[in-house]
């Protein structure tokens, strides 16, 4: 068989350069992006920064544009794409050095989405609240979340407006809103539908294609869009009782 | 090099252990100041890779001295009893906070969080979120840290050494990876939540983040490190690769069959079968391949795990993540096919030696979860006791840890940097040593020297292969001169506390002079209460690595055969 060829995109922070370099690499279908680059780094001394950790597909960390389109490399593998595999870092972020990007400010959007029962103490020697399989299952796809920021990378609104909430917020913003046992749903329905939250969304769709875990933000984000109106409805019958009646 | 004051409690590492850590501490009193520190973003944490679930007698057929025995007994009666009852009776009421807190349980129909059969458990005890229950566990600490003021995180600092004065601790040094800034963070007290070590060995089930950080940085500060020798190996890892294949799988009523498709461990442990404890689980694989009966394949000899039987319904709904990893990394789709399996380095048991109020034998210092031992564990760990050791002792660090502050006045210089590595020595050292090699080689010695079955041939050979690296070590050159995301310079730190953490593991190793849980000398082939009922501490003096004894802490259970 023959040999697999990667074009790497490397960044070095002090020159402020960008190149693409190209490793050849023997050919095994065993091999994922990230053993890879890996290999790479192992064998040849390379100095490519980039993230990994689990290499299972649940922490997150090793996202990047491969082949154009953002993926977590340890979950494809390298016989399957075309080659050469291009990669690249995530789009949308700065570049901190080679394939690693600075998530800060998409991270920092989750404490907007009020992630959160309210229960301020804890309920010691209190039972669990019952909770069915099925009321569970309302939360079953927004709760696959692992906050690797693929979406962000694919979202054409966060690209241009960084104050947008953003796919993986708004999901789990849904998440909890799903959630028999939440109790702040009208707040926090409020805080994700102001002047930068979830009617910024075009509904293009990109987000729900590229998640690994097929948690569909682009509809988590729809559902949130109409839970807002009811909630702007409400609190206009709350605030002008007489007139709406 | 910059100095950051104002904090009274640095936590250092961002999994289940260090965030429940810290909102215990921030409830405990909101003017307390509390920083996460962590080289990752903290859901990149190793909980996420756990599976199965998390144990606490949560049905009235059960108690808390039935959940003690069990562990009492799974540890080989290594495990100190008192420790092992506060363990017991607080982990329901945690299990039942992160249910407050919005953790995502699989439930009964009836309502309540369901709980399914684990290894070693007499009874269906393990409480779980599908087969994801570290990845719900820890977002849900993680999204519920959000609502604390007085949590702020450090992420992707990584911590370079410990800062100490002949009071205690007083603080840290770290570097920023974004910026390559660095820092002295100075506090009243430190937690230790970094997770084990397991990276030390080459087939593993565990994250490439746990290289034993905490352990070297807590003993180079001189923190004493209890039961080094106790490593276990997780039966049932993907042949090819060591990602984990949960003990639910059998737990659900999964079965082990070797290349003639029988149920061996009927050979081994009939009672129990696929319930046994991992211990002796991994063991019997490995005979059962050395006779023979073991599946040929290019990565090794393994035996194969069934769960056909359950029905596609019951896969999707209470191990969809073993269908997906088993699909994506196997080719195999364990509705149609038994997947691959053989035993991989899993947990590490010792750890740094804490009581039960989580303070180490340094003062300031405190630890939890994997990094910690307490010692619930002792010889061998029961699946799905580890989660909800973090849950307790995560709770009970944060909030020992706040009022160890909170009756500390004043904030301690951090002037003294004293037992901090100098980066710039190790970025300016010219040499031709590499990295990846050191690393790889002392991953093979691991797993030769100090795996399932041990003797003092190899052992002392490991050791003095591990000697020998640590020498080149020290003599590794770095190409990359920048600090910002240096993972050429991390990756050597990491690696110099790997070796550190090997060190330590072969020298205890090699004194227990008889098997006892996970720890197994086939020149010492039998337990020996009279000479090793024992913890062995290692504590660092300038002469060098001192071993000393301490008790098993007994209080209702007499040491028994332990027969399954």
């Amino acid at each position: 068989m023959k040999n697999f060829t990667l074009k790497i995109q490397r960044y070095n922070p002090e020159t402020e350069k960008v190149c693409f370099e190209e490793h050849s690499i023997p050919f095994s279908k065993d091999l994922t992006v990230l053993d890879a680059l890996n290999y790479i780094k192992e064998k040849t001394g390379a100095t490519i920064a980039y993230r990994w950790a689990c290499r299972m597909g649940m922490c997150g960390s090793c996202g990047a544009i491969v082949n154009k389109k953002p993926m977590l490399m340890c979950s494809e593998f390298c016989h399957k794409l075309k080659q050469p595999i291009t990669i690249q870092p995530l789009r949308n972020f700065p570049v901190i050095k080679d394939l690693v990007v600075d998530t800060d400010d998409a991270m920092d959007k989750f404490r907007s989405a009020m992630p959160y029962t309210e229960i301020q103490k804890r309920h010691i020697g209190k039972d669990e609240t019952l909770q069915t399989p099925r009321q569970l299952k309302k939360l079953k796809q927004t709760s696959q979340c692992i906050k690797c920021m693929l979406c962000y990378s694919a979202c054409p609104v966060y690209g241009f407006n960084k104050d947008f909430i953003g796919p993986a917020a708004g999901a789990l913003a849904q998440r909890y809103n799903s959630d028999t046992r939440d109790n702040i749903k009208d707040k926090r329905t409020a805080a994700v539908t102001g002047k930068n939250g979830v009617y910024k969304c075009s509904f293009i769709g990109e987000c729900s294609q590229v998640c690994p875990k097929s948690v569909d933000p682009a509809t988590a984000l729809q559902k949130l869009k109409v839970a807002g109106m009811f909630h702007a409805a409400k609190s206009l019958v709350k605030k002008h009782p007489k007139k709406a009646s | 090099m910059e100095t950051i004051t104002g904090y009274d409690i640095l936590i250092i590492g961002g999994g289940a252990a260090g965030l429940r850590a810290a909102i215990a501490a921030a409830e405990t009193d909101s003017r307390l100041k509390i920083a996460v520190i962590s080289k990752v973003y903290p859901t990149r944490s190793h909980t996420v890779s756990a599976e199965g679930g998390i144990a606490a007698a949560m049905r009235e057929y059960d108690s808390v001295e039935n959940h003690s025995y069990d562990t009492v007994k799974g540890s080989d009666f290594l495990a100190d009893q008192d420790a092992v009852e506060f363990f017991a009776n607080r982990a329901k009421e945690e299990i039942i906070t992160l249910e407050h807190w919005g953790c995502p349980w699989s439930r009964e129909e009836n309502g309540k969080v369901a709980v399914r059969a684990f290894g070693g458990m007499n009874v269906k005890r393990t409480v779980y979120a599908a087969d994801k229950s570290g990845f719900y566990l820890l977002h849900s600490l993680f999204e519920r840290t959000l609502l604390y003021e007085n949590i702020t995180r450090f992420d992707e600092w990584f911590v370079t050494g410990l800062i100490t004065d002949e009071k205690g601790v007083t603080g840290l040094s770290a570097i920023q990876q974004k910026s390559g800034k660095q820092a002295v963070i100075g506090a009243k007290a430190i937690i230790m939540a970094t997770g084990g070590a397991g990276r030390v060995y080459k087939f593993t089930t565990n994250s490439a983040l746990n290289t034993g950080d905490g352990l070297a940085l807590a003993y180079n500060a001189g923190a004493a490190l209890k039961d080094m020798e106790f490593i276990q190996f997780h039966p049932t890892a993907m042949a090819k690769t060591g990602i984990l294949i949960t003990e639910a799988a059998r737990g659900e009523g999964g079965y082990l069959l070797n290349k003639n498709g029988e149920r061996f461990l009927k050979k081994y442990l009939p009672e129990k079968m696929e319930l046994g404890p991992r211990d002796m689980i991994s063991r019997a694989i490995l005979s059962e391949i050395k006779e023979g009966h073991g599946c040929e394949s290019t990565y090794g000899q393994h035996v194969l795990l069934d769960i056909r039987h359950l029905g596609k319904k019951t896969i999707d709904e209470k191990l969809p993540l073993v269908r997906e990893i088993a699909i994506n990394y196997g080719n195999t789709d364990p509705v149609y096919e038994p997947i691959a399996v053989r035993p991989a380095q899993h947990y590490t048991m010792g750890g740094i030696a804490t009581g039960i109020n989580t303070q180490s034998t340094l003062p300031g210092l405190f630890a939890a979860g994997e990094s910690a031992c307490v010692t619930i564990h002792g010889a061998n760990r029961l699946g799905s006791n580890s989660l909800s050791e973090c849950l307790v002792f995560g709770a009970e660090a944060g909030k020992n840890a706040a009022e160890f502050c909170l009756n500390t006045t004043g904030h301690p210089k951090v002037a003294r940097v004293n037992s901090v590595p100098n980066v710039k020595t190790l970025l300016e050292a010219e040499g031709k040593e590499k990295t990846a090699e050191i690393r790889s080689k002392m991953q093979e010695t691991m797993d030769g020297y100090a795996g399932i079955l041990r003797d003092e041939k190899g052992l002392v050979k490991g050791q003095s292969i591990i000697k020998e690296l640590s020498e080149k070590a020290a003599r590794v050159g770095i190409k990359e001169k920048s600090l910002v995301f240096n993972t050429e310079l991390t990756g050597l730190m990491e690696l110099n506390s790997s070796l550190q953490v090997c060190e330590l593991i072969f020298e205890c190793a090699l004194r227990r002079e008889e098997s006892r849980g996970a720890h197994y000398r086939t020149d010492f082939p039998a337990r020996d209460d009279e000479k090793f009922l024992k913890h062995l501490l290692a504590v660092k003096t300038e002469k060098g690595m001192e071993i000393s004894d301490r008790k098993v802490v007994i209080t209702k259970w007499k040491p028994e055969e332990r027969k399954y």
